[in-house]
């Protein structure tokens, strides 16, 4: 198990921290996204609750809890992904670089340009690989066709992907195995440049070799990108996120570096549910 | 989550790791199954082959009685029965095209201009309209589809036909200017009342399937693309009719299938004239108008004869437009599974 390289003097951070203003520069850390008392809701079922904490740029930031803690639903309000479905409503700040992304006044499209996502399943559209990658660049920019190759190649290329697939790209996303399907996923988030990545358990519908590879890619994704992922495995936790939340039915219950959350857990609820007491 | 405690596994093997799933299956439905006669399987297996086979046998049989109760027709006109344009029961002289022409160009003006319409139903009531209407919206769709069609045909006679008469058709032969298209008398009847008839009629099959494949589509699937900033134009357009391809081509042949075998309404507002015109608003026939209209007047065995014949024409048809649907469905299926 590799250590977190947290960076020196960085601050600990719990919950505690009320109102935290964005973009927040701690210690040297530049918190790309800031959630503020952010509370959510499906219909009358309120899911968060007074959640605060940073996401800070250019790390791993993971969140971990029992099922039904909430984690996935934070993760949604990042890129307002629960606005398709009737009853889900945020209330509260998730800011973007200092802009709350939950004002009425956001364009949709251009956040998740700017906040990707990538899914716990692996879902290449029904088209060829290349098209695949070229669907997002194509939302936002109108390409020549050797401009539009080179993105299509540079995104394979830092999804890890390129030299597995540079001789079929006519082929359908969808005759790839698992593991690269779910890089190929990755790589039409980056292709569309975004400056966040959501990851909902990208992993936990792949075998242990695939899953290390995507292990392996977010620590290099890290360094263009933040990253932000939940995770049922809290071994992936601990090898791939500088930063860990627990949450705990819809609260967060403790927020800080991932080494600090491993090993000297500050609330007993962390500790119980990292020696497997619950959940 | 923690595969120690969650699947307790016999000594001497390995535990299961999370991804495993469920454990064997426990002792006690083990005995459940013992109970179930092995003799039953044989005999089930036997009764849903029958079925079957019953099937097959009714196609083949009806296409063979259909083709020898028409013998007298291809003895007596051979091949020239299918280019036919004569229809005299007095000389007893018959040919096909009209009804063939007619069937075919009906139903494919009705397919023409039901289809993109479905479509904007299926689309509105499974992505965009909010719960509240989309079901009532979905359930009348339902009944438009029970309704019988006889009532279509007397609604087309008696509503649609003078409106379009009044209305619709002079208004069509001023923008159109003179285009042979729309030659001659509006009348009300003929080619394109029929067709526009066929079109409401096969709209909510089309529709409710479509909207039935739609609803399909897993969520993940769309939100990917929303994920990545996609309109509800560009998810439906590069996502869910992708996906949901070989449904939405079943429902289109669904609804070519019904409006080439149509009888009750489109005889109601067709004309009946055996001949062919290239205006859509002359009166002309289907297969299935000219047999409601001549079967219970046909009095010479080779009237009769004839008859059958288109009714074998049509089935030939039907079967012919079912098999390339399924062609094209393979050809669709193999390119998605990738080259």
């Amino acid at each position: 198990m590799t250590t977190p390289q947290a960076p020196a003097e960085a601050p600990a951070l719990t919950i505690k921290t009320r109102r935290t203003e964005a973009p927040s520069v701690a210690g040297g850390l530049l918190a790309r996204l800031a959630v503020d008392r952010l509370n959510f809701w499906y219909g009358a079922h309120q899911a968060l609750k007074e959640i605060t904490l940073p996401v800070y740029a250019n790390e791993v930031t993971a969140f971990i809890g029992p099922s039904g803690c909430g984690k996935t639903t934070l993760l949604r309000t990042f890129n307002r992904m629960y606005e398709l479905y009737r009853g889900h409503r945020a209330e509260g700040r998730v800011l973007l670089d200092g802009k709350n992304v939950l004002d009425p006044d956001v364009d949709v499209t251009a956040l998740r340009a700017r906040v990707g996502m990538v899914f716990q399943k692996p879902t290449p559209f029904p088209m060829s690989i290349y098209d695949n990658i070229a669907f997002g660049i194509r939302l936002y920019e109108k390409l020549p066709k050797s401009v539009m190759r080179e993105r299509v190649e540079i995104a394979l290329h830092r999804a890890a992907l390129w030299d597995e697939v540079k001789d079929k790209l006519s082929h359908s996303g969808m005759s790839l195995s698992g593991g690269q399907q779910q890089r190929l996923c990755i790589a039409r988030a980056i292709a569309v440049e975004p400056e966040v990545i959501l990851m909902d358990e990208p992993a936990s519908a792949l075998d242990p070799i695939a899953t290390a590879k995507i292990e392996e890619l977010m620590d290099q994704l890290k360094q263009r990108y933040t990253i932000v992922i939940v995770t049922h495995n809290m071994q992936q936790a601990a090898r791939v996120a500088g930063y860990t939340a627990f949450m705990y039915l819809g609260e967060l219950v403790e927020f800080g570096q991932t080494e600090q959350i491993f090993t000297t857990p500050r609330e007993v609820k962390t500790r119980d549910y990292l020696t497997g007491r619950f959940g | 989550m923690n595969p120690d405690t969650q699947n307790p596994s016999p000594p001497g093997r390995e535990a299961i790791p999370e991804e495993g799933g469920a454990a064997a299956p426990p002792a006690a439905s083990r005995a459940i199954r013992l109970r179930v006669p092995r003799w039953l399987d044989p005999v089930f297996r036997t009764a849903t082959a029958a079925a079957a086979c019953l099937v097959l046998l009714l196609i083949a049989a009806m296409g063979a009685v259909l083709y020898s109760k028409g013998h007298l027709a291809t003895t007596t006109f051979g091949l020239r029965f299918l280019w036919s344009q004569a229809w005299d029961p007095v000389k007893g002289d018959f040919g096909a095209l009209p009804a063939i022409f007619g069937t075919v160009v009906s139903s494919a003006i009705a397919l023409f201009i039901a289809t993109p319409i479905a479509l904007g139903v299926a689309i509105f009531l499974t992505e965009m309209a909010p719960p509240w209407l989309s079901k009532p919206v979905g359930l009348a769709i339902e009944m438009l589809a029970a309704v019988p069609s006889i009532i279509y045909g007397m609604w087309g006679l008696f509503v649609f036909a003078p409106f379009l008469a009044a209305r619709v058709e002079p208004a069509l032969q001023f923008i159109a200017g003179g285009l042979p298209l729309f030659e001659g008398a509006p009348m009300g009847i003929g080619m394109l009342p029929a067709s526009l008839i066929l079109a409401v009629m096969i709209l909510p099959f089309i529709s409710s399937v479509m909207r039935d494949v739609f609803a399909l589509v897993p969520a993940v699937a769309k939100e990917s693309a929303y994920g990545l900033g996609a309109t509800t134009w560009e998810v439906v357009r590069s996502v869910v009719i992708p996906h949901t391809r070989s449904g939405v081509l079943g429902a289109i042949f669904l609804g070519l299938g019904r409006a080439l075998g149509e009888t009750m309404a489109v005889t109601f507002v067709i004309g009946n004239a055996h001949r062919i015109s290239p205006s859509l608003l002359a009166p002309g026939c289907t297969i299935a108008s000219t047999l409601a209209n001549e079967f219970s007047e046909a009095i010479s065995d080779l009237h009769v004869a004839s008859l059958i014949q288109l009714g074998f024409i049509l089935f030939l048809i039907t079967t012919f437009i079912l098999a390339c649907a399924k062609l094209l469905l393979w050809r669709i299926e193999a390119q998605v599974k990738g080259r």
